[in-house]
């Protein structure tokens, strides 16, 4: 993220939800404010705001926007629905 | 009104611009690019739209103390740093001395999924960043239309790119955005010239029979003149070179200086003074009349006085030439050592006709001769049409005028045709021209030459023979036979003929005066004896005269006294007086 916008606000929220639904226990988030640390941008590759990282699993999977479209963010997550 | 004044003065004064230092370029935009904002360069793959950037940053840190920071979306930055060390470019070393930040914006596509909406102020912080780090004023976005292929959403794209390009002219930065141009009725894939509208200038690189061309063109400046026509460049170890002259600049100055051509008696034919400095002339001739001789000979002649000089040779190596002259008495190797006399040799399928032109600019430029010669120039036709070369030719004559630059062209007119037909017609842009003939008469041939044209003087119409000795070219005496000039064994008889009959003039000259001698003297003598014989006889008669006069006096003197003794009865005279009287005889 970079500083605290409606979109980022909105995108922790989104994540969050999520990951308790479907992660419990399994997950760690980390928010990085590109504002406080802008060369991390740079070593990442982060163009789009906000911009979520799955670092593990490998490979690496990136999802950009507010996450409002949780399909698309567990798609992307590639996480099973647990059932 | 003073306010009313400045606004019609040329917009150069009131729309500041950065200087790019790219060679050409800072002329046909009256300054560099507009300050402040983004200008941007279109082309397909290859023109050069990189290498562009990337000077444009080198040099705006190196030369006018202004860091820059090139994002690249496309190569990485040891690409980039492999690309530029072509063009002697060191970005390493600019970015270890923090007068270049390089970032490069690298997002794969298929590790990306969207979810929501989104910003690019991911990019907009990496640039800030980079901006601050080096305290930039110039930015290179190379090419940004790269994340419409990589990013998933056009519209939210756009409307980034726009606040983007808001943002950059908010910080004044100076920037340059490239785009590749796929189409030739469209500048860019995806339309961005929308937000660009300040400048816009089109690279273009084609390939016609096998020789590559670069051309640029400025499409737009926005509150700015500048030179609309197409200009051709090349990109070689220095960087990117224009050529900014078009062929429609007509006001040089005439220089009034006269120049010696190196040998004497053609200097006479030239109105006695020789060429005019800064003037253009043409040698044309066919093949082995002595065309580089004569360009040699005013070579030699310019060194001996200081000047610089340099010679294009596109036929003859450089030392092939020096050999040939040496053979007519021209030592032209001292002056290369001296460094006034510089050969520039290629053979002209080497490049296209702008890169000669480009080549024959830079190396002018960075040499500043006063001569400049050109030997030949119909090889040129070699790499392209009549007209194209007969276009360079006239923007080449263009600029040797402006800085003044005497220029000599060698022209080879193909044998069997008329002698002042030539390939290239590029004789109107002359201001001299000599023809070198090969006259046949007799089973001989013999070499002469004539003045055709020479603006601006007073010169001999004499078709003039010369032959080319061991102490250089000799132009010789002229001789008119009743068919016209003689040459060569003709002219040696004629030379004899000519000699005998005024010699056998001579001698009857001398018999003509010593008769004449002769009649004086005779007419001399008998008129010394006429003048003893009228003496002679003068006196005798001379001598009658005063005879017959003493008679007369005494006649009269007898005749008085007889009267007296007549009359003497009367006078004491009588007998006696009359006997005195006849006594006193």
């Amino acid at each position: 993220m970079a500083g605290q916008t409606p979109k980022s606000i909105r995108a922790f929220a989104n994540l969050k939800v999520l990951c308790e639904e479907h992660l419990k226990g399994r997950y760690r988030i980390e928010v990085i404010d590109l504002m406080e640390n802008p060369q991390l941008a740079r070593g990442d590759q982060i163009v789009a705001v906000p911009t979520l990282i799955r670092k593990l699993p490998q490979p690496v999977r990136k999802i950009i926007g507010d996450l409002s479209d949780s399909v698309q963010v567990l798609v992307g997550l590639d996480v099973r629905k647990e059932d | 009104m003073a306010q009313k004044k400045k606004a019609s003065q040329p917009s150069s004064k009131t729309l500041p611009k950065a200087a790019t230092g790219i060679q050409g370029l800072d002329e046909i935009t009256l300054g560099g690019l507009p300050r402040g904002r983004p200008t941007l360069i279109s082309g397909g793959a290859g023109s050069g739209k990189t290498l562009f950037g990337l000077e444009f940053l080198v040099r705006g840190a190196t030369q006018y103390n202004e860091p820059g920071v090139f994002m690249s979306f496309e190569e990485s930055i040891p690409d980039l740093t492999k690309n530029a060390a072509s063009l002697g470019f060191d970005l390493a070393r600019l970015a270890a001395d923090k007068k270049l930040f390089l970032d490069h914006v690298l997002i794969t596509r298929s590790e990306i999924s969207e979810s929501g909406e989104y910003d690019l102020d991911g990019l907009f912080i990496r640039i800030a960043d980079a901006v601050e780090r080096v305290g930039a004023r110039r930015v290179v976005l190379d090419t940004i239309e790269s994340l419409f292929s990589e990013l998933p959403n056009p519209g939210i794209l756009r409307a980034e790119i726009r606040r983007l390009f808001g943002w950059l002219k908010e910080k004044g930065l100076t920037t340059v955005i490239t785009a590749e141009r796929d189409r030739p009725d469209r500048l860019t894939r995806h339309g961005i010239e929308e937000f660009v509208s300040d400048c816009v200038i089109v690279l273009d690189h084609r390939i016609r029979e096998e020789i590559s061309t670069r051309r640029l063109r400025v499409v737009k400046y926005r509150g700015s003149t500048h030179g609309t026509n197409e200009y051709p460049f090349l990109i070689d170890e220095q960087g990117i070179s224009v050529l900014p002259i078009s062929s429609l600049g007509l006001d040089h100055a005439a220089p009034a200086e006269r120049i010696s051509s190196g040998i004497a008696r053609l200097d006479g034919m030239l109105g006695g003074k020789g060429f005019y400095r800064g003037s253009s002339i043409l040698i044309s001739g066919t093949s082995g009349t002595g065309k580089t001789s004569v360009a040699a000979h005013f070579v030699d002649a310019a060194c001996r006085r200081g000047e610089r000089c340099l010679f294009f040779a596109f036929e003859e190596s450089p030392r092939q030439i020096v050999r040939n002259m040496r053979s007519v008495g021209i030592d032209l190797q001292p002056w290369v050592r001296k460094g006034l006399l510089l050969f520039q040799a290629a053979r002209p399928t080497y490049g296209g006709i702008e890169e000669h032109l480009l080549v024959t600019h830079k190396r002018i430029s960075s040499f500043q001769p006063s001569v400049v010669v050109v030997d030949p120039v119909t090889n040129l036709i070699m790499v392209s049409t009549a007209n194209e070369v007969r276009s360079m030719l006239t923007r080449l004559v263009d600029f040797l005028k402006t800085q003044g630059i005497t220029s000599i062209f060698t022209s080879l007119t193909a044998g069997g045709g008329p002698l002042e037909a030539s390939e290239v017609d590029v004789s109107s842009l002359m201001d001299t021209w000599l023809v070198l003939v090969s006259i046949e008469v007799g089973g001989e041939r013999n070499r002469a030459l004539y003045v055709l044209k020479s603006r601006g003087m007073e010169h001999s119409n004499q078709i003039r023979e010369f032959l080319l000795t061991d102490d250089g070219l000799r132009l010789l005496d002229v001789y008119l036979g009743p068919q016209g000039v003689l040459t060569g064994s003709a002219r040696l008889s004629q030379e004899e003929r000519e000699k005998t009959a005024d010699m056998s003039r001579r001698q009857e000259l001398e018999s003509h005066r010593r008769e004449l001698e002769r009649e004086r003297r005779t007419f001399e003598a008998r008129m010394d004896t006429l003048r003893a014989e009228h003496e002679a006889e003068e006196e005798r008669i001379q001598q009658t005269i005063s005879e017959s006069e003493s008679l007369g006096k005494e006649l009269l003197q007898a005749r008085g006294q007889m009267v007296r003794s007549r009359k003497a009865d009367s006078s004491p005279y009588k007998k006696e007086g009359g006997a005195k009287t006849a006594n006193k005889h």
